[in-house]
């Protein structure tokens, strides 16, 4: 990777230098269309560099960064799983590219059929009969989902204040419920990794809105008491959400709607490969019950008979039929959770590879990202390692597994962190770690089902040669890494004196 | 079909052994029987890529772009060029496919361009502080109500009519769930009206919100609607950033948070999305930040990196009491908006505000001067104005749309779909693209279709 000092974009160029060229002006001046006190009175600050300046900083720049393409990317609970180029060529077509989220549903028929399957898909995949597909990312499908129960009980007359997530739920999830204006109640884990049932049956009252659960859950295991726990949620009737972080695991295996969540969210930039591009774009559409229906997010797409052509049914006069509409009628909505449709760019990926691989492809995806997962888990738990990286859980994983590094730490005087940082030497980008919080020096693994089993060896090689290096001398983890752009960084300092611009 | 996987049957076999099953089967024994599916999912069959390929190509064809009519259509995304650096730039694996910069020694690529992008979000609104984006314009607003409600505790919400419906809207979601109420001041003569505004805003005013062109394209004298805010509530602009060419920015006018819509910082138009938001704010707020900032800092050898910073206020860290819930935001788009914006440059960015200033007024004197057409108001604009047309309210709007879709012209929104006060009115908006001899086109489109639409009963031809 690219070592040489860091420069910004704004230490680069020169006062005059440029890239842009403007259109000529084409109409005749006029003079005084702002009044001066609306008028802007110095120009922004911005860079002045010229277009080769500007490609050559931002390739160097890239080069900076690891990325999925150049190796493994076994990031936990995140399924960096390969993103297919037919992807990017697809939607980046001008017909989906260049349509305004305004056109007249009549000349966008194309886009609102690509929104309708996509939808119908989902729907199947969660087995539930209805989606939107409307929300941004995962965070916001759990918005959508905590403020659609909320609807529903207010609906039916309800007043209650208090959602449920387990300790080791993702922390968009009980942000989001603060957001939502209830109050986080948490709930336990079991010494076998699922809902600890005891707890949840004590809390479990009518105060009680919603349970938020991800399953299988951020140990990667599927929760044994599942139906149990889905009876005593709605016996006290609350709303079931499932978190979709990890249907990585199950599609096509089993279904969310068919075990009584009312409520999924799938995020399509996991699951569904669209690219991660370091932190979104990414999208969030949920999938919900028949009860929470009327409350879903306007506008919602609808299919109405094909208009007979040459009239009826607004046909408009350039014959193209108004099949696929958005319908903004929905008096019992929520209403919008942001502008326009959603992000329609993702949709588009996510359903080129929804019929890519088609039921038979989907299941494939989720068994072997199952099969792979377990496998390197089986290949960590050899000698030399296990004894020093014991599975958190002595138990068959779904598609990712947990890790504690407390013996190592013990044994051999090195952190998870210093671990992490000695496999950026061996090239492999690090799981994710110190998640679950549960799991002390925990070591979240997910393979995912595109990598080949000669990467899965190597990469337990790795870990265990930085096992052995260790016990001989721990030090080089501690101050590893040493081949990448920069080295450990003092995060500390930063927050502590925050610089989050370029000084002028 | 098409597949990603690479289990040859030896592998698996392999596998399997190595795990200590004899089956794929034998790996989900958890999930009890009645909880599998049992079948395959009910979809249709896998396929090859280039037949995929096909298919979404069919499925664009039905789709009327931006490259196959002149369109004027605005209301918060714009048809601007987008340059072809920023797709090369964005295509390269290294920026596309990386996750959140969690270990920062192998992302210094994705932090810096964050730390560059907060810089120019920065000298855009020219407020200090930016975080690195968050999902888009209208949920940027509702995010800002929301870090208002948790400083000041107050519950009272006072917005303009001119900023975005599908803002309001989505601040009324949010709302809904964290509790506020929305008071809504009206326009007059196409700005927020000054004396009602005054009268909205009270010590239980939480934030008060204007947009920066408003929805009707007109520019709002911004700095004595701050002006008339009470301490401690929070005024939220919504600005559109490519008029911050030539328009006073929100640190200029007291504006305490200035988020909007980066769409047209080098986004294309995607029927809506992906795009990013962009969130700057003054010094009292950068720890109410919601989302990821960029921070500078250095390694254990004293060389300059950036790394997350300020992670306290983040979800993963305080949980329920986070400053939002926000995680995976808008990265990528973000990128798209600093490349844009260099290539831009500081000259570019005020030529490129001039030009939409000087071919919007032509526009809309142009369409001023069509029968049966008058401006809705006669406010500054920059980039948009709002006309009215004598027809038959919003389903007349509709005809006439549709026949300059017939020669090829997009001429605007329909402003009566979303607000029922100008079921006449119609929203044009104005890009570099769109060049004189496309305006004269529009003109004489519009013109032929006003002539044969019916006027309204009771107004004088």
């Amino acid at each position: 990777m690219q070592r040489e000092p860091a420069v910004t974009i704004f230490e680069r160029g020169a006062p005059g230098r440029r890239s842009f060229v403007c259109p000529e002006l084409d109409v005749p001046r006029r003079d005084g269309l702002l009044p001066e006190h609306l008028r802007r009175a110095e120009p922004p600050r911005l860079p002045e560099v010229s277009e080769p300046e500007l490609a050559r900083h931002y390739v160097r720049l890239s080069r900076r960064n690891f990325d999925l393409d150049s190796g493994f990317y076994p990031l936990g609970s995140c399924t960096m799983k390969h993103n297919p180029r037919l992807h990017e060529r697809v939607a980046a077509l001008p017909g989906h590219a260049r349509l305004h989220p305004l056109q007249d549903p009549r000349r966008a028929q194309g886009a609102l059929e690509l929104m309708w399957n996509l939808e119908r898909a989902l729907a199947e995949i969660a087995g539930l009969p209805h989606v939107s597909l409307q929300p941004s990312a995962g965070s916001h499908g759990e918005l959508a989902g905590v403020l659609l129960t909320r609807a529903y009980h207010a609906d039916r007359g309800e007043r209650r204040h208090k959602v449920l997530t387990p300790d080791t739920a993702h922390g968009t999830n009980p942000a989001t419920v603060t957001m939502a204006g209830y109050d986080v109640v948490k709930v336990g884990t079991a010494p076998d990794g699922g809902v600890d049932i005891e707890d949840l049956a004590a809390k479990a009252d009518t105060d009680v809105a919603c349970l938020m659960l991800t399953n299988p859950n951020t140990l990667g295991l599927w929760d044994r008491h599942i139906e149990r726990i889905a009876a005593i949620v709605h016996d006290v009737g609350a709303t079931l959400y499932y978190d979709g972080a990890n249907l990585n695991a199950v599609m096509g295996v089993s279904r969310p709607g068919d075990i009584g969540f009312d409520i999924v969210h799938f995020n399509l930039h996991k699951s569904f490969t669209q690219p991660h591009g370091g932190g979104g774009p990414g999208s969030g559409p949920i999938a919900v019950s028949d009860r929470i229906e009327p409350y879903l997010m306007a506008p919602t797409i609808v299919r109405r008979a094909p208009a007979e052509p040459g009239g009826g049914n607004g046909a408009p006069a350039d014959g193209a039929a108004l099949e696929f509409d958005l319908d903004f009628d929905r008096p019992k909505s929520i209403g919008r959770l942001r502008g326009f449709q959603g992000n329609y760019g993702c949709f588009v990926r996510a359903y080129a590879y929804i019929r890519s691989l088609g039921a038979e492809g989907l299941r494939d995806a989720s068994e072997v990202a199952v099969l792979n997962a377990n496998y390197l888990l089986a290949r960590l738990r050899r000698a030399g390692v296990a004894d020093l990286l014991p599975a958190a859980y002595d138990r068959l994983c779904m598609h990712e597994f947990v890790l504690s590094g407390a013996p190592m730490k013990r044994d051999l005087g090195i952190r998870t962190l210093d671990l992490a940082k000695r496999l950026l030497d061996h090239g492999y980008h690090p799981p994710t770690v110190y998640f679950p919080l549960l799991v002390e020096e925990a070591l979240l693994i997910e393979p995912t089902e595109t990598e080949t089993r000669e990467t899965l060896d190597a990469f337990a090689d790795a870990v265990a040669a930085i096992l052995a290096e260790a016990a001989e001398d721990p030090e080089i983890a501690r101050q590893a890494p040493y081949t990448t752009p920069v080295r450990r960084l003092d995060e500390a300092a930063a927050a502590k004196r925050p610089v989050i611009r370029q000084p002028a | 079909m098409s597949t990603y996987t690479a289990v040859t049957d030896g592998d698996r076999r392999a596998m399997l052994e190595a795990i200590g099953v004899s089956s794929i089967e034998d790996l989900f024994a958890d999930i009890p029987a009645e909880l599998r599916l049992g079948r395959e999912l009910a979809l249709p069959a896998g396929m090859t890529e280039q037949d995929v390929y096909e298919h979404l190509r069919e499925l664009a064809a039905r789709n009327r772009s931006a490259e196959d009519e002149i369109t004027f259509l605005g209301a918060g995304m714009y048809d601007h060029y987008v340059p072809a650096v920023v797709d090369m730039l964005l295509s390269r694996s290294e920026f596309l496919t990386p996750y959140t910069p969690y270990q920062p020694e192998v992302s210094q690529g994705t932090l810096q361009a964050m730390f560059e992008y907060q810089t120019a979000i920065c000298e855009l609104t020219a407020l200090p502080v930016s975080n690195a984006s968050v999902y888009e314009g209208p949920s940027a607003v509702a995010s800002a109500g929301y870090l208002a409600r948790l400083a000041n505790g107050r519950r009272r919400f006072v917005v303009s009519r001119g900023v975005h419906p599908h803002s309001r809207q989505t601040l009324e979601t949010y709302a809904h769930g964290f509790g506020a109420e929305i008071v809504e001041v009206p326009l007059r003569d196409g700005v927020t009206d000054p004396q009602a505004w005054a009268g909205a805003l009270d010590e239980d005013t939480a934030a008060a919100f204007v947009q920066q062109p408003n929805f009707l394209g007109a520019v709002e004298d911004v700095a004595p609607l701050a002006a008339a805010a009470p301490d401690g509530t929070v005024v939220v602009g919504a600005y559109d950033p490519i008029a911050l060419g030539v328009l006073a920015p929100p640190g200029a006018c007291g504006v305490h948070v200035a988020v909007g819509e980066g769409q047209g910082l080098g986004n294309r138009l995607d029927f809506g999305g992906p795009s990013f938001g962009f969130f700057a704010a003054t010094d009292a707020y950068l720890r109410r930040m919601p989302g990821r900032i960029a921070g500078e800092t250095v390694d254990a050898d004293g060389r300059r990196g950036f790394v997350l910073t300020l992670q306290t206020r983040e979800q993963h860290i305080r949980r329920e009491k986070a400053t939002s819930n926000i995680c995976t935001a808008q990265a990528l788009n973000a990128l798209a908006g600093i490349v844009y914006l260099s290539w831009l440059g500081r000259r570019g960015l005020v030529e490129l505000g001039e030009l939409l200033l000087q071919r919007t007024a032509y526009a809309r004197q142009r369409l001023g001067a069509l029968d049966g057409v008058r401006a809705l108001h006669d406010a500054s604009v920059v980039r948009e104005f709002a006309l009215g047309l004598d027809v038959e309210g919003l389903e007349g709007v509709r005809r006439v749309i549709d026949r300059c879709a017939e020669r090829g012209i997009n001429p605007g929104f329909a402003l009566g779909s979303e607000l029922p006060e100008h079921p006449d009115g119609l929203l044009v908006a104005i890009t570099e693209q769109r060049s004189r001899a496309d305006i004269d086109r529009l003109a004489e489109a519009l013109g032929a279709a006003l002539a044969a639409e019916p006027r309204p009963q009771g107004v004088a031809a």
